[in-house]
């Protein structure tokens, strides 16, 4: 073991396999115990969780180096590595606070009816540990083996949380969304036997060392990237995520559109940026950035005319990762600008989780309180649910991209760089997505802070909920005040390779 | 002669490939797609996989069949989606292209592969074990393994949460709808004692040749559904804690095994030097019983009587 390079804190090595072994620990009381006692042993989980995300995040600042562990010592190409560079490090602590937040949420919410019996919460709260657990792996695992095995975990926690419910049609959304996760985790293995096939490791970092342009790679990424593109419901492979996030529990919802949904994009980050030579990462950028251009304006226009405010809220997930797809061509592209694209894409990566988990808590909590969720009905609602409303609006506000929230500098930052790469279309498609979320958020937040026709007749809601939701919707606005230049922690441990931190 | 062999089962697995996706009645191509993954087991035998061979037979042809056939015996399973010629000519179309493709690619693919074969025969005394698959999966890759018993879990709960609520904690639904005559019974208690022998010699032989937890568990999941089946255990209730323990078994035993890595050896999930081989068979039996239960509890499905039954 390297010791830590922070006094008082566990190794680097320790934090990283703590990331993704703590969650799993949380099954055992749910499975043996199986009551309110378990459900407080598991927020103890949680907050260990946090604990531990935070721990990397200040080893791998305090370090200036990514934090690396070897499975059994064995190192690549025999065994596995886990390693967590700066934007690792960002990805596990915007997932772990996330996660912390739904749980709070979840805890006295309809996800845990306790009159119903025990099988939802249990359900409910081991679906979560696993999410969590798969998700670090997501983010940390270095073996194209080791992140198709997280894969299967994550798809195998997220699709029964649709159906959690029991209600008719979340079976059929279930399986819908099973069948394009399952389709996309073979695509991914089929690249990942050719990419074994041609370089004889499954190391990301080995593998990149020995990649060449040759047509077994092409199709190799491609199949990858596809099954990615099935998994973050990428236009036009989105048709399943309306339904499976529309209609899970809200505390679901907010984790399935918030964190769950930026695993297959982070991998794909990996492998344009990490694993693919740099000449033909240039050339499928455009192509990448083309669908998420079509995502922001397709899933934006019909978000528009949705009449449901979850499914709204389902659509601009669908229409906001694509601006994830912009950032390819601006941050393969060898200039200076390129770094600022980089930030911004996780910028908005991060400041759309906190501001969509927060929507879907609000929607879920408007839900509950009026008995519906249809729109037309929400009118002044604002002077009834004040603090739900606030967590839309300002969750919102960060989407449309106005200041001072999080999506404002992301797009700040993707718009200069845009401009300065010379891509005058990207910063178009920017421009009118902003608009067109503004539309859609807007049909919500002007009506509902307007007098109402008639007095509205609401069944109470627990107020500490309304305000995990308000304070994840600030958070995404507080990430606005991060400086508008490229991220110098972002940067950390790359590009990559196994030199540091080694025993 | 091994070729005209060789030859003759690439046809059978061609016809059994083509009647599981033919039109016709449900029962019968699952028929033949169970028929199918045991002629692929013989094909992977002929490539020297055996271990594949009997993962394939065990947990794609068997249990996998099985989970297919209670599908298609229920009474409310819809019809089949009535698809027409001009449908299936271009799924054919497609799939003529997706074979093209990976044919081209295979082909085009380094001669001879690149491998860590090599890599692992030379660090294979180091783990004390005679099966190079079983160290590539228990000591190399230790990690991937104890997640996909992970996943196994995952799986069981997710079929588990399909349940209605008041009978979260009940027993699943009969395995078949009436014992018909003795018959039954007398094959389960001639055929479970020699299955359950065979499943256990998997997984004991499976540190030095091909076998293995994943083999032995499936082995040992068909026999305990048998007996279920035949009336001669009774089905189990799922709240048990004791069979819940059986579950967590396999998984967190590989865990704890892990987390002592770093107190006797020097990494998550190392096994401490000199008593590697004693530790790994441990962790291998531990996990072949959580396996059987998962899987015989995956075939069963999700509770739908009360326990007070």
């Amino acid at each position: 073991m390297s010791g830590g390079a922070l006094p008082g804190l566990p190794p680097a090595d320790m934090l990283l396999v703590l990331a993704v072994i703590l969650p799993l620990f949380g099954l055992l009381p749910l499975l043996l115990l199986g009551s309110r006692l378990a459900e407080r042993l598991t927020l103890l989980v949680l907050a260990a969780g946090l604990a531990v995300a935070l721990g990397i995040g200040a080893e791998v600042a305090a370090a200036g180096q990514a934090a690396t562990a070897f499975i059994g010592g064995w190192r690549p190409p025999l065994g596995v590595g886990l390693r967590a560079d700066g934007l690792s490090a960002v990805m596990l602590v915007m997932t772990a606070v996330v996660l912390c937040a739904t749980g709070l949420y979840a805890m006295t919410g309809p996800a845990t009816p306790r009159a119903a019996g025990e099988r939802m919460p249990t359900a409910f709260w081991m679906l979560l540990l696993c999410v969590w657990s798969a998700l670090n792996l997501v983010f940390v695992a270095e073996d194209l083996f080791t992140l198709y095995v997280a894969l299967e975990l994550l798809t195998f926690a997220a699709v029964p949380l649709v159906c959690l419910d029991g209600k008719e049609g979340q079976i059929e959304a279930a399986l819908r969304y099973l069948v394009f996760a399952l389709f996309g985790s073979v695509l991914y293995l089929l690249g990942t036997v050719l990419i074994y096939a041609l370089y004889g490791t499954l190391d990301i970092i080995l593998a990149a060392r020995r990649a060449s342009v040759s047509p077994g790679l092409v199709v190799a990424l491609a199949a990858m990237t596809a099954g990615m593109m099935a998994k973050a419901a990428l236009f036009p492979l989105h048709l399943w995520l309306p339904p499976a996030h529309s209609g899970a529990p809200p505390a679901a919802s907010a984790m399935l559109s918030a964190v769950v949904i930026k695993a297959p994009i982070f991998l794909l980050v990996r492998f344009w940026l990490d694993l693919a030579p740099e000449s033909l990462a240039v050339k499928v950028g455009p192509i990448l950035a083309g669908l998420g251009a079509a995502a922001i304006l397709m899933c934006s226009l019909v978000a528009l005319a949705q009449h449901r405010l979850k499914l709204l809220i389902a659509y601009s997930t669908a229409a906001q990762i694509g601006y994830l797809f912009l950032m390819f061509p601006l941050a393969a592209a060898a200039s200076a600008w390129s770094a600022l694209a980089w930030t911004g894409g996780a910028l908005h990566l991060a400041s759309h989780a906190f501001s969509k988990a927060a929507m879907f808590m609000a929607a879920g909590l408007i839900a509950e309180a009026v008995g519906h969720d249809r729109i037309k009905g929400l009118t002044g609602l604002g002077r009834a649910l004040p603090v739900s409303v606030a967590a839309f609006g300002l969750g919102g506000l960060s989407l449309m991209g106005l200041p001072p929230a999080g999506g404002f500098v992301a797009k700040v930052m993707l718009l200069s760089a845009a401009v300065h790469l010379g891509n005058w279309w990207i910063a178009l498609v920017i421009l009118i997505g902003g608009l067109l979320a503004g539309g859609y958020v807007l049909r919500v937040v002007v009506p509902a802070l307007q007098r109402p026709a008639a007095p509205l007749a609401l069944r109470p809601v627990a107020g500490w909920r309304e305000w995990v939701a308000l304070a994840l919707a600030l958070v995404a606005v507080g990430l606005g005040f991060v400086p508008l230049e490229p991220s110098a922690y972002l940067a950390i441990g790359r590009p990559a390779s196994w030199a540091e931190g080694a025993p | 002669m091994s070729l005209a062999f060789d030859a003759l089962l690439c046809l059978l697995a061609l016809l059994a490939a083509l009647r599981a996706v033919a039109a016709g009645e449900g029962f019968s191509r699952v028929a033949a797609f169970m028929a199918y993954g045991l002629i692929l087991g013989l094909v992977w035998v002929r490539l020297a996989a055996v271990d594949v061979a009997l993962t394939e037979v065990a947990v794609g042809s068997g249990v996998t069949g099985l989970v297919l056939l209670r599908a298609v015996a229920r009474d409310d399973a819809p019809a089949p989606l009535a698809a027409g010629l001009a449908y299936r000519l271009l799924a054919g179309v497609v799939a003529l292209l997706v074979f093209a493709g990976l044919a081209a690619v295979v082909l085009l693919l380094p001669e001879p592969a690149p491998s860590l074969a090599p890599e692992v025969a030379r660090h294979l005394p180091a783990t004390d074990l005679g099966n190079p698959i079983t160290a590539v999966l228990i000591v190399f890759r230790a990690l991937d393994t104890l997640l996909e018993t992970v996943v196994l879990l995952l799986a069981l709960i997710g079929v588990w949460a399909l349940s209605p609520d008041r009978t979260w904690a009940g027993r699943p639904a009969v395995l078949l709808p009436a014992p018909w005559s003795g018959a039954l019974e007398f094959l389960a208690r001639l055929v479970v004692p020699v299955g359950v022998l065979v499943g256990l010699y998997m997984f004991w032989a499976g540190a030095d040749v091909p076998g293995g937890a994943f083999q032995g568990g499936a082995v040992l999941a068909a026999m305990a559904l048998m007996a279920i089946a035949a009336g001669l255990l009774p089905r189990p209730v799922l709240a048990r804690r004791r069979l819940r323990a059986l579950l967590l078994a396999g998984p967190f035993g590989f865990l704890l095994v892990g987390v002592l890595g770093w107190v006797f050896a020097d990494a998550f999930l190392a096994y401490p030097p000199g008593v590697e081989k004693a530790v790994i068979i441990l962790v291998e039996a531990a996990i072949t019983l959580s396996i059987a239960v998962t899987l015989a509890l995956l075939v069963l499905g999700p509770p739908v009587a009360e326990e007070t039954e």
